[in-house]
């Protein structure tokens, strides 16, 4: 089952023709993702040939539903295209948008994710690698072919944590890997995650990678805590990092947090999470959790 | 980025928000004039972007324009908290009444921005929102509709703000969504013994990400004092210095905060942040190299890449460029792991350089790397 995405995903990819809309959109096939149309309304009309299958280009997101009931998009659009993109989309009736795309204005994704929402299209992302349900569909840039498919979920705001801790347990697989993307503002959270994973039957335990900044790790250890009843194994980046400068009161009157490694270390610990001091002793803790010691090592 | 405060005032006042008269200046003597053409008094002010200048002695109140020269002598190359003062902003004193306080803020969790506004306002606030957090109204905005002059009523009322200050939360929420800002804060904004309302300090922080539709801020560097940092910026590199021996380059924010967590808990100290970002090409890989390189406190270099997007056969491309360029006279070692790392590793294996050593994992590199700098600090 996993969770947001399967081989039953229909996926949409807008940007498909720039430079990195094409090389994801071959990665992707290779996947066995079903990218069933490109959106871009210049190149309307086209096909673009993969290995795979011809890829056809609509003019528009609604064209792309209504041809190949297309339930999925993932945007590669540049910055200051991906509100109307991701507009689009919710107004197309998808309901799930993977927004690849870097450096979009933070008010641009206020409005644009409270818009998602008053469609019920769920975001993932900005700025973040997307969802891979490994054996499956691949929805963005995670490298398919590091892991397998298995019975860990994974929730990140990192892509190269998110990778490290693939590699790290490809002997036991992933039902699904969500980068949710390391902006001020995303679609969907830690415990939006958590939520699915907790629902997932294919899911028996979940790893949370977290970072210094905001207070989403706090807010995920308080979810785990209330209704999270599989196990979590949690990692968090950033104990030596360089203190960020705050300015202004605001931020710290908002969170009532730190937003420091150690904070969101032990709100996580607080709430049974066991947390790795390294990527490498993180998987030693999920092998554990699963009875698979012998393969990985004993936890020090 | 951050504003200076002067740079904040003057985004208030074109949106038509009430501040104090004031000039910036780099001059003790140019202070002097500028006091005078304010009107002989004016609070002395340093421009810096980091909180607690009162506390440091980098605000100061002058009776006259001799007074206001000493004030600004004394406050210009002062160091606050690691920031040197370049400037001061001498402003035109306020007969303060009470002191309010106002802000739009980024809540991440709910993904909108919130308005925080309190009638105690000052430099405690942050005390009077732990300890009495009724205080301290917080609103939510509707992003669809922003803040109206109902809206701001309500915010007012809540925080018992006078009735003055609804014009200012509209003004100030204008100044939020046309600057492309992530927060505005006025503290204090204050109602003056002759009834008006000022805003007199403020601190604003714009969206990096929307620069590119921000001409004023368009051609804005944000200079490092850091030389290493500013030839690292000049070439586009996302670099930090810090004070250890070990240099750390690696793709990717959150691996590489995770490499110097792991390097630190190696009973070593990173010596800088260097993310070569994804998909980097061998070009950046060299740049980044000769920069950790050209730092003398660093004893030994961790190069931690897991090529997702990255290739690593580009990094190590990077590297075998990189020792042509610079003669290496300090141990590098090097993980290399995901996309292309065979190849990647293979490459590096065929320049067989004396001084570069291949790990197989993220822990192993770090372990060692560690071992190189602290050999190499008590050896030299």
């Amino acid at each position: 089952m996993a969770i947001y995405l399967t081989k039953e995903s229909k996926v949409l990819v807008q940007g498909m023709t720039g430079a990195e809309g094409m090389k994801h959109t071959r990665r992707m096939l290779a996947a066995g993702t079903d990218v069933v149309g490109g959106v871009n309304p210049r190149k309307a009309g086209r096909t673009v040939e993969f290995d795979e299958r011809a890829v056809p280009v609509f003019g528009s997101v609604r064209e792309g539903v209504e041809r190949t009931g297309a339930d999925v998009t993932v945007v590669f659009v540049p910055p200051a295209f991906a509100k109307a993109a991701v507009v689009e989309a919710a107004d197309a009736g998808i309901g799930l948008a993977v927004v690849i795309t870097e450096g979009i204005p933070v008010h641009d994704s206020v409005a644009f994710t409270a818009y998602a929402r008053t469609r019920g299209t769920r975001i993932i992302g900005p700025n973040c690698p997307g969802v891979i349900t490994p054996g499956q569909s691949n929805a963005g840039i995670i490298p398919p072919d590091i892991t397998k498919s298995g019975r860990i979920g994974l929730v990140s705001k990192s892509g190269t944590l998110t990778y490290q801790l693939m590699y790290e347990l490809r002997d036991i697989g992933f039902s699904t890997c969500v980068g949710i993307g390391g902006d001020p503002v995303v679609g969907t959270s830690h415990t939006d995650c958590l939520a699915a994973f907790q629902d997932d039957p294919d899911t028996e335990l979940v790893v949370l990678i977290g970072e210094i900044g905001g207070d989403a790790e706090e807010r995920a250890a308080a979810y785990i805590r209330d209704h999270v009843t599989k196990p979590v194994v949690g990692y968090i980046a950033g104990f030596t990092a360089p203190e960020g400068r705050t300015m202004g009161h605001a931020g710290a009157i908002v969170s009532g947090s730190s937003g420091t490694a150690q904070a969101k270390r032990d709100a996580l610990e607080a709430a049974g999470v066991r947390v790795g001091s390294t990527p490498a002793e993180t998987a030693r803790h999920v092998a554990a959790a699963l009875g698979r010691e012998a393969r990985y090592g004993a936890v020090v | 980025m951050d504003l200076y405060e002067h740079q904040a005032r003057e985004l208030f006042e074109k949106h038509g928000i009430v501040v104090p008269r004031a000039e910036v200046t780099d001059s003790p003597e140019r202070a002097r004039g500028i006091a005078r053409a304010l009107g002989g008094r004016a609070v002395v002010k340093a421009q810096v972007k980091t909180g607690g200048r009162g506390k440091a002695g980098g605000v100061r109140l002058a009776a006259d324009p001799a007074a206001a020269e000493h004030a600004a002598r004394r406050i210009l190359g002062m160091g606050i908290k690691g920031h040197t003062v370049g400037t001061v902003m001498l402003a035109e004193p306020v007969d303060v009444d009470r002191e309010f306080y106002v802000s739009y803020v980024l809540d991440r969790a709910a993904g909108r921005f919130l308005a925080v506004a309190s009638a105690e306002g000052g430099t405690e606030i942050e005390q009077v929102a732990a300890e009495r957090p009724g205080a301290v109204a917080r609103i939510p905005v509707d992003p669809d509709e922003g803040v109206t002059t109902s809206t701001a009523a309500r915010i007012a009322d809540a925080a018992g703000l006078p009735p003055q200050a609804v014009d200012v939360l509209v003004r100030l929420w204008e100044v939020l969504v046309r600057e492309d800002a992530l927060l505005v804060e006025v503290n204090p904004l204050v109602r003056t013994a002759q009834g008006g309302i000022v805003a007199l300090d403020g601190k604003v922080t714009l969206d990096d990400n929307a620069l590119y539709r921000q001409s004023r801020w368009g051609g804005e560097r944000v200079e490092s004092a850091d030389p290493l940092e500013a030839r690292a910026a000049a070439k586009g590199l996302n670099y930090v210095r810090l004070d250890g021996a070990v240099g750390v380059i690696g793709n990717g924010a959150g691996l590489v905060m995770s490499t110097l967590d792991v390097v630190a808990g190696c009973g070593a100290r990173p010596a800088n942040f260097l993310d070569i970002g994804g998909g980097a090409s061998a070009r950046v890989m060299a740049d980044g190299l000769s920069v950790v390189l050209s730092d003398p406190a660093v004893k030994s270099v961790l190069v931690n890449v897991f090529g997702g997007i990255t290739a690593c056969d580009a990094v190590a491309d990077g590297i075998v460029r990189a020792l042509e360029e610079v003669t290496l006279t300090k141990p590098l070692v090097v993980r290399l792991d995901g996309n292309s790392a065979a190849r990647g590793r293979a490459l590096l294996d065929a320049r067989a350089h004396p001084l570069v050593e291949q790990a197989t994992t993220m822990d192993g590199a770090a372990r060692r790397a560690a071992r190189l700098a602290t050999a190499a600090s008590t050896a030299g």
